[in-house]
């Protein structure tokens, strides 16, 4: 007889310490801590983050490596993020996970578009690219300079790796002024690309989705729900017939087209009613 | 829909609905939205079961919600809903599913639980079944459940109200599950599920904090099976009608073993973490091996085969 054991290994809480806190911009701190099992995770996976007596969020990595380090990239916007960009180095948090599909790698020349901390898993993702010698180029929307993150990373990634890093803030105070999209719109009339990576605003994942449909080339999208479990139990972040925690967060073309309806529009929010994006 | 889940063999007759199979989707699993529903019965359930379902929406606990422990999961989310009105959307949905839509509902009082039950007949349920056993939200579950008194009463006031077929699912924190499931069989119920979670906690002794939000949750999985099995026995030697067996199911063997114990049918839930939603089809396929192997036409036939003398 088999032996059936009731463990999923990544689900486990394991207690880690906080090594370094480094701020991004005002509202936006990367968090780094030691975990294997997080530093194993591929591009776009993301981790369940508990911050004890407060709450549990998901979030994605925003950074691994083989040494055991692993980041996330967290900004303030309600009471668990408060919290735990509140914290220092020596302060504990649980993780479990790695957990969900990332980006798959595909040849050809990629076009990277990222809003707000939705840029986190696609750094992890540029920087897979980068090794595998594949052709970047990146566009971080914001709505102004104060707003754009992982800036050292991006300009040592375009001086030593060759990317192509380009910024749309909403008032053009750095960058092209305007949206991220219109930015990649511009730049899909001028260039060839074979796929489109994107994580951010909902609304943005949209239009990029329609760029990428307009110009019939390949598209990812992470996407982002209301989530409890993370192991595929709970229906909390259903989308039409998929579960971002398990069949997601990392959406294929395939997969965007079966919840084309719900993109952008509409979500169930933690209490199972369908309301706006 | 595979030849082993609709094979004629598995058919089964419960409290006058009619599944393909005796495999259901047990409460608080996936079931939140119509699509979901859809995909599990896509997967070949039996049967459904909605997450449950009240008058009111609530959002239920904070995170940590569904932590896992050796032995299976450990949950306190709190019965989050969006209201009956709202969730009569997601039902009616589901008219043409073509298997029992089930849906499960909570009150804070027998009338609660009643009108709820009747707006979600009313949208197209084919049968109810009463939440008496949530082991972690004050005023409701378990804390009604576990009074023989108030079983009766709210089975009584549900039944008054439907003409449908109403479950009790109840709960194992108590001293004699036999007495809450004779107040319910007594007050009409249809059938009676076995069991919802056993109420439980784990502490983090880094943090020295418990995990789960609400400290206190139900433990499911397979530290549970063999207390479900039991209950279920217990049950089919004292009620005249069916019961329904859940806990720690993950396979087509335990399947069995709660059908000798005297389940018609039997639910599937935490399991689905490990195995997916392919689980359905896996357990009816063994089922119907094993009922080749041993000889019987019907998988009707071993139901309580465990308790001939």
């Amino acid at each position: 007889m088999r032996l059936l054991g009731w463990h999923i290994k990544n689900n486990i809480v394991r207690i880690v310490e906080i090594e370094l806190v480094k701020p991004e911009n005002p509202q936006v701190k990367t968090i780094f801590f030691r975990d294997e099992l997080c530093s194993l995770a591929e591009p776009g996976q993301f981790i369940m983050v508990w911050i004890p007596g407060v709450d549990e969020i998901p979030l994605s990595l925003s950074y691994t490596s083989r040494d055991g380090l692993s980041s996330i990239t967290v900004a303030r916007v309600g009471e668990a993020t408060r919290a735990l960009t509140s914290l220092e180095a020596g302060d504990l948090i649980g993780v479990r996970g790695p957990f969900g599909l990332g980006f798959k790698i595909v040849g050809g020349s990629a076009l990277i578009i990222g809003g707000g901390t939705g840029m986190a898993p696609l750094m992890m993702l540029i920087d897979k690219l980068v090794e595998k010698s594949i052709k970047v180029t990146v566009i971080e929307g914001a709505e102004d300079v104060n707003k754009l993150i992982f800036m050292d990373r991006l300009k040592d990634l375009s001086e030593s790796k060759g990317v192509n890093v380009l910024f749309a803030t909403k008032d053009g105070s750095y960058g092209s002024k305007g949206l991220a999209t219109e930015l990649a719109e511009e730049l899909l009339h001028r260039r060839e690309f074979d796929v489109i990576y994107t994580c951010g605003p909902e609304r943005m994942i949209r239009r990029a989705y329609e760029l990428a449909k307009l110009h019939s080339i390949d598209f990812q999208a992470s996407l982002e729900r209301y989530m409890r479990c993370a192991i595929g139990i709970c229906g909390s972040c259903v989308i039409g017939r998929y579960r971002v925690c398990k069949d997601g967060p990392v959406f294929d073309v395939a997969k965007i087209k079966d919840v084309e309806k719900y993109l952008g529009n509409l979500k169930y929010n933690e209490r199972g009613e369908m309301v706006p994006v | 829909m595979s030849k082993s889940v609709s094979s004629h063999n598995l058919r089964i007759r419960v409290a006058g609905l009619n599944m393909p199979n005796p495999t259901m989707l047990a409460s608080g699993i996936l079931g939140v939205s119509a699509e979901t529903l859809r995909v599990v019965t896509e997967a070949g359930a039996g049967a459904v079961v909605t997450k449950s379902v009240g008058l009111k929406p609530s959002s239920g606990y904070p995170n940590p919600t569904v932590i896992q422990v050796e032995c299976g999961f450990l949950n306190a989310v709190g019965l989050p809903n969006p209201g009956i009105h709202r969730f009569v959307e997601e039902i009616k949905i589901l008219k043409d599913i073509g298997i029992p839509l089930i849906v499960s509902v909570f009150g804070f009082s027998p009338e609660e639980y009643a009108k709820t039950s009747s707006i979600a007949i009313e949208a197209g349920a084919s049968a109810i079944e009463l939440n008496l056993s949530c082991p972690h939200v004050k005023g409701t579950g378990a804390e009604i459940g576990q009074d023989p008194n108030m079983v009766k009463l709210t089975v009584k006031s549900v039944k008054d109200r439907v003409d449908k077929p109403v479950f009790a699912k109840l709960t194992p924190n108590t001293a004699h599950i036999t007495e809450l499931a004779e107040a319910a069989a007594s007050a009409g119920a249809d059938a009676i599920t076995a069991i919802n979670t056993v109420r439980a906690m784990a502490i983090d002794v880094e943090t020295f904090k418990p995990i789960l939000a609400n400290k206190f949750g139900g433990l499911s999985g397979a530290a549970i099976k063999p207390i479900a099995v039991r209950c279920v026995y217990e049950i089919y030697e004292t009620v005249n009608v069916p019961v329904i067996g859940c806990g720690g199911i993950r396979n087509w063997r335990d399947a069995v073993e709660f059908m000798l114990a005297g389940a018609s049918a039997i639910q599937v839930g935490s399991a689905i973490a490990f195995e997916g939603l392919s689980i359905f089809r896996s357990i009816c396929d063994g089922i119907d091996t094993y009922l080749k192997r041993k000889g019987f036409r019907s998988v009707g036939e071993i139901i309580g085969l465990a308790h001939k003398k």
